[in-house]
């Protein structure tokens, strides 16, 4: 029963994160049909602006409380500026190629990225563990968990409420679905694809920035982490359907939960887990759980 | 080494006519001392340094034993090192380096380029038990001389290459930080009733675990494994590791972790009671005790692979080191840059004493070389002299707040026999057999 209640704990924790780390790759799949590997970067980015930030507040001495706040402005900050640059200064004048041509764009993208958070933060690692503390631990069960991973939780579940109902609820959201179904005739009906193209991948960096970000905390913020993410959000995204914003969640979810009862229950099974579960669905549904329609054109 | 190009020169000669014969004859004598002399002024030694200079080592691992580098090369060549290191050069000659990144897919490509196309006269690197893995085989194929200054797994010279002609290391390896880890809390009367593993999931994690898991076996009747856990190197994120140590009760947890991966345990695992619960035991956190402070808890035990860092013993050489190294890059080395110099010290004693800095003088010398580093004594007294053993420590953190100081107490430190293989058993047949010939006091 311990067991039990921990796997479900730490499943819902991992998936929280993962889902947070891959669903800005998979909007941005899903609109521009990009497989955008400089995602890894804007995580990073994401990721040493947030320690940064909140590592030089708290230096000050100033209450803990307000040094949350700082999580969603860096990622609103490094994300929004990084992926406006990328995508104005470099994919603008690459739309329409082929998509693997794409993928290795965006890997040098990626690599560039890499060299870039080095360039303004150096080689060392940064931590920012504040906010993880600040609010201590919940006991379930006698295990102790932080309410900072609540909170992640809570934070995955907003962003994918609010990405549902935006794109499903609101005219601009409605707006985007057409363009995701056939971008020629969205175009011909007169709707901005390009300007959609653009406000989308800015989305998707800022959620990639978030990602890490809200990670940087409970981690060692070190050069490397972007490539990281990159393999598991793949595997996410793969399993749920790549472009699909409720397949990226229940992605996550199945690989947190599959990660979490290997670690507990057969620990050497870890990785293999991730992957054995991702070849699973991949056998049954070749293109994943929820994956977007195709339509077939002559 | 730099080569004279008189032996073309000489070839030319003979070409003319033997009218000349005797005044080139002078020409050429003349030729050749004024080469010697150059020679002896301008000799060099190419050495190809492959560290982290990039992704997660680098900062923790990769750049201190670069800096490290830099310094002891400089110091080296201007004879600034205290004796008995005062003499400038290796055997005469002025260190000329060539840094190459170990973040790199094509290992094995990278050392050859040094080998064959730079023309190192010797790579001193490798910092990854991984990498060693790959290159110890390349070394000895290549024959190039190879100092391995950092890399832990024992498997390098028990199971790579059993019989080494041109691969050495300079430091120890994972089995003495492992078994003086049991030895330390056994010694400080810690239950070994119970242990936890968290290791990373490769050569250097495993190994490390197999060697601490099996000394504790050894020293403690009844002791049982509660949970041994190896998530990917560089995952990050151990929440449901942690968990399980938590739910397993365990009464030590073990850690070989490093770098970025060792700092986010710390901080999930401390954040969740685990250091408060378990007695936890990080064979490298003298790598982050000073970045981290107050952040890491009191009472882990430390370790620095070797008496490095705040273990090591007081001396001229040690104090002059972490003079050197703080004035120059302001902060206070740690254990990877105390390896770095200790590797090159080693270069240094073998070329001194061979009076030369050619690779066989070199490799002649260094076979079971006993010199001094700035953490101590180092001998080459494994694998036919190619594998380095010195005396080790370990400590129990306590961080000072109101001077805001990370520090060491209940140091205890074991001799290097103490606490590695006799030469010619492998490290797993010693500790499963009971530690046969360990001198201990």
């Amino acid at each position: 029963m311990l067991t039990a209640i921990a796997i479900a704990v730490d499943g819902l924790g991992f998936a929280a994160w993962l889902f947070l780390s891959s669903v800005g790759l998979t909007l941005i799949y899903g609109v521009m049909r990009i497989l955008n590997i400089a995602h890894g970067g804007f995580y990073a980015l994401g990721a040493y602006s947030s320690a940064w930030a909140i590592g030089l507040y708290t230096a000050t001495g100033s209450p803990v409380a307000f040094s949350f706040l700082l999580i969603p402005l860096a990622a609103l900050i490094a994300g929004g500026i990084a992926g406006l640059l990328v995508e104005r200064g470099i994919l603008k004048f690459m739309y329409g190629r082929d998509e693997v041509l794409m993928v290795l764009v965006t890997y040098a993208v990626f690599l560039i990225l890499e060299d870039v958070t080095k360039l303004i933060w150096g080689t060392e690692s940064y931590i920012a563990w504040q906010p993880a503390f600040h609010f201590g631990t919940v006991e379930i069960v006698g295990i102790p968990y932080t309410v900072y991973k609540f909170l992640i939780i809570g934070t995955a579940l907003l962003v994918g409420l609010s990405l549902f109902l935006v794109l499903n609820k609101t005219r601009v959201g409605k707006l985007l679905l057409v363009v995701i179904e056939d971008r020629e005739i969205s175009s011909a009906l007169g709707i901005n694809v390009t300007l959609f193209f653009s406000v989308t991948f800015v989305v998707g960096a800022i959620l990639g920035a978030l990602g890490g970000a809200i990670t940087a905390p409970e981690i060692s913020v070190s050069p490397g982490i972007g490539a990281e993410i990159i393999v598991l959000s793949f595997a996410v995204i793969v399993i749920g359907g790549m472009g699909s914003i409720g397949g990226a969640m229940i992605g996550a979810v199945i690989v947190g939960f599959a990660r979490a009862a290997s670690v507990h229950l057969y620990p050497p099974a870890e990785l293999f887990s991730i992957y054995l579960v991702m070849a699973a669905v991949l056998a049954v549904k070749p293109y994943g759980l929820f994956a977007l329609a195709e339509s077939r054109k002559i | 080494m730099t080569k004279s190009r008189l032996g073309a020169s000489f070839g030319s000669l003979l070409r003319n006519s033997t009218s000349i014969i005797m005044a080139a004859g002078i020409g050429v004598t003349a030729a050749f001392a004024t080469a010697g002399t150059a020679q002896a002024e301008d000799a060099s030694v190419k050495i190809g340094f492959v560290t982290f200079l990039s992704g997660g080592a680098a900062g923790p691992f990769g750049v201190p034993a670069r800096n490290a580098a830099e310094l002891m090369i400089q110091s080296i060549n201007s004879g600034a090192i205290p004796a008995p290191y005062g003499t400038a050069g290796v055997g005469g000659a002025k260190i000329d380096p060539i840094f190459v990144d170990e973040n790199s897919k094509q290992k094995n490509a990278d050392y050859l380029k040094l080998v064959e196309k730079d023309g190192v006269d010797m790579v001193v690197g490798y910092i990854s038990s991984g990498s060693c893995k790959a290159i110890a085989p390349e070394a000895e194929k290549a024959q190039k001389l190879t100092i391995l200054f950092d890399c832990g797994t024992p498997q390098i010279f028990e199971d790579i290459v059993t019989d080494p002609k041109y691969t050495f290391r300079t430091g120890g390896h994972a089995t003495m930080d492992n078994v003086a880890a049991a030895r330390y809390l056994q010694q400080q009367d810690v239950s070994l009733d119970s242990i936890a593993g968290i290791n990373q999931n490769y050569a250097w994690g495993q190994d490390s675990w197999r060697d601490f898991s099996q000394s504790v076996l050894q020293l403690k009747d009844g002791a049982t494994v509660s949970t041994e856990q190896f998530p990917k190197i560089y995952a990050g994120q151990y929440g449901s590791e942690v968990s399980a140590i938590l739910t397993s009760k365990p009464n030590v947890v073990h850690s070989s972790f490093w770098g970025g991966d060792m700092e986010a345990f710390i901080i999930q695992g401390s954040a969740r009671g685990v250091f408060e619960r378990s007695k936890v035991v990080l064979t490298t956190g003298e790598t982050a005790m000073h970045r981290l402070g107050g952040q890491m808890p009191n009472g882990t035990v430390i370790g620095a692979r070797g008496p490095h860092g705040d273990l090591a013993p007081e001396s001229e050489l040690n104090d002059w080191f972490r003079k050197a190294y703080f004035d120059r890059f302001g902060t206070l080395p740690t254990y990877p840059s105390y390896k770095m110099a200790q590797a090159l010290l080693g270069v240094k004693a073998a070329a001194d004493k061979a009076g030369s800095a050619d690779q066989d003088a070199i490799i002649g010398a260094l076979r079971g070389l006993e010199w001094e580093g700035p953490s101590g004594k180092v001998t080459m007294a494994l694998a036919n002299g190619h594998q380095a053993i010195q005396d080790t420590a370990y400590g129990t953190y306590m961080y000072d707040k109101d001077a805001g100081k990370a520090t060491l107490v209940d140091i205890v430190r074991f001799p290097a026999e103490c606490v590695n293989p006799p030469a010619g058993v492998t490290s797993i047949d010693w500790i499963k057999g009971g530690f046969q010939g360990a001198a201990c006091d």
